[in-house]
């Protein structure tokens, strides 16, 4: 469980975060959602550890995050972000059992947990072995979800994990993605300016403007009953495409 | 593997040390960069020898400001020097005429010297005979109604307090066109008709052979070059028997002997140590035996000091300059600060630089090896700095984020992504590195620069290229080796 406690970033003059109070619970996909510059990707990498806020406190479990025990959380943290930020420098394989070779993990139940996850993720194994230059997108994306969940992690924070793909290749993997999150039954943080995507996998959004929660609930509540004008038209701003071909028929 | 380049250059340097320790020399000899000079030298050292000391004689180590400085450092014991450069150049603020004064000077300095060796070797101005001829000039004053001459003189002439600068005022020459050079290339060039004029030795064999005409001082500004010995004062007290071999000199060269004595080199192509040998044979009843050093053995030499030079310099600039790299990419205004400095470094020229040094670390190898080094920082530096900033952010947060320390993202993930470039900057280094090593004669240091110096001195192209040559197509090993390198040090990945 993460508690957020009167939380502020600045970036000189630009404010991402202001006195955010949050508290994420644990087993559940909660998915941070607004437009460019509110503030979610800010969010989830103060959640990481990997920016620390000007004010305010962020707590994992009870424990505070801060630049002293930050990186021993990340290590209980999967993190997937847009284009994989995959090592070019070394294979899919290698991407993925980095941090275990580190730790000096068992060679044997680093490989077997490799396979078993390429399995889980539907990653072809020859592409274990190839460079991140010579993976589509969609495999680039798998092989940083294996990284992700290598270490078996509690938590699992992805920052728009489906950007940089097709829309077919979106498609699958998000399904996909959705049947492996409720069957691995794990805490899932995702950032995302999709709210159909939002929909497809929160059971819980957060809506940010200008670095402040300004809606939070499941999905239901965001079309049924919106709690300001801005909720309604970034709803109706991304629905009006479908619509309008729909009103034309 | 990056690791395991690093160790194999770390090997490599110690093997590289372990001769660098010299061995222990009773009488350190100096000679400057001419031909009469280390014909003196290789005398001295004759006799020396004689008196059954371990000698080393540092041929042509440089210009008369090195050797100075090295004699006052201590780094060598005697050199032949003339009175006229010690009044008018060396001291020449100290308005020194007589012998005496000078001898005053030299002692307070804690230096000492001979007599008279016997010869005057005085500079003065020579144009090709068929100037003279044609425009009717026998003296320096002469040439006060020709302002549309070329001169070319020696650098060292052109600066010095006794050289043009007072020459020019002394006769009021009015020339404009006035170019510095090597003083062997100027003979070359009044040859040749590129220059109309040219400071000369009064000695120098090339005189006679390309019949130069010596214009007449009328207005008596050159003073007296008597050739003499200088050397540490504390041979007065301790080794008296040195001091005597030194004073045997005295009075034995006259100026035909040594005009001759040159001639034999530059124009005969004897070598100086033979032509010494020679000479003290003849004068002292001292026989020499000189082993004639094959071209290949000079080689297998000149190849081992160039090596060691840069082997050395630039191991050690690899290991500082990768981790400077590091703190100039992590810190950003502290690396302004050492990106300013190594660049600002490149900017000293070479000699200034070897210069500067003697007092600190002596003539031969290790001032060149310092200067070498200093000069392979920036490509190195830049380059580290350079590939390490160039990651994509979304990689070095990666990195963070799967909960890597600090070192650890460094180790595994920035210095072999960056890889490529580092070894880039290592090689543009080690090429210039090369190159730059031949200047390292210029202070002693030997190397593939050392058949160049002689070979211009004795205006020898043979000799020339028997450094040059070596010396480039060992840039190109280098560059070929590094290519090599890069296959294993770069990632494949990366070469996709």
């Amino acid at each position: 469980m993460f508690e957020l406690e009167k939380v502020s970033k600045r970036f000189n003059s630009l404010t991402a975060l202001d006195d955010v109070d949050l508290i994420i619970p644990n087993g559940r996909t909660t998915v941070f959602i607004g437009p460019s510059g509110c503030g979610k990707s800010t969010l989830i990498r103060v959640l990481m550890g990997l920016i620390e806020p000007d004010h305010g406190v962020v707590r994992y479990e009870g424990a505070p995050v801060n630049a002293g025990s930050a990186m021993q959380l990340r290590r209980r943290m999967g993190y997937v972000i847009q284009g994989g930020g995959l090592f070019p420098h070394l294979t899919a394989r290698g991407n993925a059992t980095l941090m275990a070779r580190y730790l000096g993990h068992p060679t044997e139940d680093i490989y077997h947990r490799v396979d078993e996850l390429a399995e889980l993720t539907h990653l072809p194994s020859d592409a274990l072995d190839r460079y991140p230059a010579q993976l589509s997108g969609g495999q680039r994306q798998r092989v940083a979800l294996v990284r992700a969940l290598m270490l078996e992690p509690d938590v699992l924070m992805l920052d728009e994990p489906f950007g940089a793909l097709d829309p077919i290749v979106r498609y699958q993997l998000q399904t996909h993605l959705r049947d492996i999150f409720r069957g691995l039954g794990k805490t899932v943080v995702m950032v995302t300016h999709d709210i159909g995507e939002a929909g497809f996998f929160g059971d819980d959004i957060v809506l940010l403007r200008e670095g402040r929660i300004v809606q939070r609930g499941p999905i239901r509540d965001f079309v049924d009953r919106p709690s300001e004008p801005f909720v309604e038209h970034f709803i109706s701003a991304q629905r009006t495409l479908i619509d309008s071909l729909e009103d034309g028929t | 593997m990056i690791v395991r380049v690093f160790l194999l250059f770390m090997a490599g340097l110690i093997i590289y040390v372990a001769p660098m320790s010299c061995i222990a020399q009773d009488i350190r000899i100096g000679s400057k960069v001419f031909t009469e000079s280390v014909i003196l030298g290789e005398i001295i050292a004759h006799l020396a020898r004689e008196t059954g000391a371990s000698v080393h004689h540092h041929r042509q180590l440089g210009g008369t400001r090195i050797l100075w400085d090295a004699l006052l450092a201590g780094e060598i014991d005697i050199y032949p020097e003339y009175t006229g450069t010690i009044s008018n150049e060396i001291l020449s603020g100290e308005g020194l005429v007589t012998e005496k004064e000078i001898r005053d000077a030299l002692g307070s300095r804690g230096l000492a010297m001979t007599g008279p060796l016997g010869f005057n070797n005085t500079y003065a101005i020579g144009i090709r005979q068929e100037t003279s001829d044609r425009l009717g000039i026998s003296t320096i004053s002469d040439l006060r109604k020709y302002p549309e001459l070329t001169f070319g003189f020696g650098n060292e002439f052109l600066e010095r307090g006794d050289g043009w600068p007072s020459l020019r005022t002394h006769y009021a020459l009015p020339h404009i066109q006035v170019t510095g050079l090597d003083h062997d290339l100027a003979y070359r060039g009044l040859v040749s008709g590129s220059i109309d004029a040219m400071d000369v030795y009064t000695t120098d064999a090339a005189i006679a052979f390309y019949g130069i005409q010596i214009l007449e001082d009328d207005l008596n500004h050159f003073p007296v070059y008597d050739a003499v010995l200088i050397y540490r004062g504390e041979w007065e007290e301790s080794k008296s028997n040195i001091v005597k071999f030194v004073n045997k000199l005295e009075g034995r060269i006259d100026e035909a002997t040594m005009a001759a004595m040159n001639a034999r080199v530059k124009l005969d192509g004897l070598s100086e140590t033979l032509v010494a040998a020679e000479f003290v044979a003849d004068q002292f009843n001292v026989v020499v035996t000189v082993r004639k050093t094959s071209w290949f053995a000079n080689f297998l030499v000149n190849t081992y000091e160039h090596l060691k030079l840069v082997g050395i310099s630039l191991t050690a600039a690899l290991v500082i300059s990768v981790p400077l790299g590091v703190i100039a990419a992590r810190w950003r205004k502290l690396g302004q600060v050492i990106l300013t400095v190594v660049g600002l470094i490149q900017t000293i020229p070479s000699l200034a630089l070897f210069v500067f040094m003697i007092p600190l670390v002596g003539i031969g190898g290790p001032p060149a090896i310092l200067a070498l080094f200093l000069y392979s920082l920036l490509p190195i530096v830049r380059n580290t700095h350079a590939g390490l900033t160039g990651i994509p952010p979304d990689i070095v947060e990666a990195a963070q984020a799967i909960g890597l320390p600090r070192l650890a993202q460094l180790r595994l993930i920035e210095i072999p992504m960056a890889g490529g470039m580092i070894l880039a900057g290592i090689k543009t280094s080690a090429v210039i590195n090369v190159g730059t090593a031949t200047l390292g004669a210029l202070i002693g240091a030997g190397g593939y620069g050392q058949p160049i110096l002689t070979g211009i001195r004795l205006d020898d192209v043979g000799l020339i290229l028997s450094g040059a040559v070596p010396a480039a197509v060992l840039a190109l090993l280098v560059q070929g080796l590094f290519e090599v390198v890069e296959r294993f040090v770069v990632p494949k990945g990366l070469r996709l």
